[in-house]
């Protein structure tokens, strides 16, 4: 399958501050992907090269094969949501869709209709008045109706109740059993990319941490404890995410392709949550402690 | 869309894989004698809705149960039950039961706690498996 983003040495710089940098990614089609990182990490850059609004200072980036918004036919493949999903507060829910209509030449009304009855939104309401978790979905309806291949989420969640969130979550699953759609989407809320993901993208201090399928981060990720020991006195190959020790006991995070067959420690499953939760510690816990400025395109 | 016999919830909390959570309550709900040979299980898309959950998720559960023989896809259609796991032996469960409660009654009036009743019977029953499997050896 050919991959729906490819990145090679990608970077981006504003000014002196470098928000990505040497990012280098091969996300194949058919998955939806959790991009995960503490806020300025670099997460909206890298979705923002992704859909051609930003242009890289360094690298190159080709989605769906091409280069972002390279032309028409590459930006009609391309559904993106926004930060806090943007809609036009003075247009009715209709005129967003007859919008939708006019400035998408493969249009799905169809589909629009559809969700705007399931989703028992009124056509007549002004898009300003709608709730958080309306808005939401109704700029996900106007993304989806393009017929999207790749549908990026930039926070689609973040801004919405427990319900809300679930329902969209929800209708985004149903639309992904449908139709053959990859997702790429960022959220801080962990459990719930829990759920929809299968593949996660680590991103901390504007770099690729981690990535790869759940299956396989899952398969090749191990919690080890036994009596406390020297971590550099593992095995080649077996690498030390995070080490926490007592007086008498060592207790490890270690990634490694094959099992661990030292019988002084007892190697248990990781869960996901964990998992991301050490990759963010680790790179976060050297030196001293900051956050970036979120960078507003 | 149809109902379906069962209907799958997902423990957030548990630590168990989701779709390992789906294969428990299919097994749990053959070995109650909840679903029967041709029932449908629920659609992929539709588990996906309704969990908020990845298809791929799913159809990974429904692969696993199907390499297990318990169910059988039918392309186009859906999937349905194929095998059981009650061995027949539901009529017993009853019995067993009680002498179950029987015996839990026991462990309360001894002072055993809630806990200390579970790993008490979690490791006789790993030593009792390992019996069978000796004699099984001597057997064969």
């Amino acid at each position: 399958m050919t991959a729906v983003i490819e990145t090679e040495g990608l970077g981006k710089r504003y000014h002196k501050l470098w928000a990505l940098t040497d990012c280098s990614l091969s996300i194949p089609a058919g998955h939806v992907v959790g991009l995960v990182g503490p806020n300025g990490a670099g997460k909206t850059t890298l979705m923002n090269l992704a859909t051609g609004m930003l242009a890289p200072t360094a690298g190159r980036i080709e989605v769906l094969g091409e280069r972002p918004a390279a032309g028409p036919g590459q930006l009609a493949q391309v559904g993106y949501l926004a930060q806090d999903a943007p809609v036009y507060a003075g247009l009715s829910v209709a005129d967003h869709l007859r919008l939708g209509a006019h400035l998408n030449p493969g249009w799905d009304s169809e589909l629009g209709r559809r969700r705007i009855g399931q989703l028992d939104l009124d056509p007549g309401q002004k898009a300003g008045k709608l709730s958080g978790g309306q808005r939401a979905q109704l700029a996900l309806t106007i993304a989806l109706g393009k017929r999207p291949e790749l549908l990026i989420l930039d926070e689609p969640v973040a801004s919405l109740d427990p319900l809300a969130r679930r329902e969209f979550l929800q209708n985004l699953m149903e639309i992904v059993g449908e139709r053959q759609v990859s997702v790429v989407l960022s959220s801080h809320l962990i459990s719930d990319l829990e759920r929809v993901c299968d593949y996660m993208i680590v991103l901390v201090d504007s770099r690729v941490r981690l990535a790869g399928t759940v299956d396989e981060l899952l398969a090749t990720h191990h919690l080890l404890s036994g009596p406390r020991r020297d971590p550099a006195s593992l095995p080649d190959g077996v690498q030390v995410i995070s080490a926490s020790h007592t007086d008498v006991q060592s207790t490890l995070l270690v990634r490694t392709s094959g099992p661990v067959l030292d019988p002084a420690w007892t190697a248990s499953e990781v869960g996901l949550e964990d998992l991301m939760l050490a990759y963010m510690k680790q790179a976060s816990g050297r030196g001293q402690h900051h956050r970036h400025l979120e960078v507003q395109k | 869309m149809e109902a379906s016999v069962i209907e799958f919830h997902l423990d957030g909390r548990s630590g168990v894989a989701p779709y390992m959570q789906l294969i428990h309550q299919v097994r749990h709900a053959l070995r109650l004698g909840l679903l029967h040979e041709g029932d449908q299980l629920p659609k992929v898309k539709d588990v996906a809705a309704s969990l908020a959950i990845n298809p791929n998720t799913v159809l990974k559960a429904y692969r696993e149960l199907e390499y297990e023989g318990l169910v059988a896809a039918r392309p186009g259609i859906g999937t349905f039950v194929t095998g059981t796991l009650d061995g027949g032996s539901l009529a017993a469960h009853g019995p067993l039961r009680r002498e179950l409660q029987r015996w839990l009654a026991k462990a309360r009036r001894a002072g055993l706690d809630d806990e200390s009743i579970e790993a008490l019977f979690a490791s006789t029953f790993r030593s009792a498996s390992e019996d069978v499997e000796d004699t099984g050896r001597w057997a064969g």
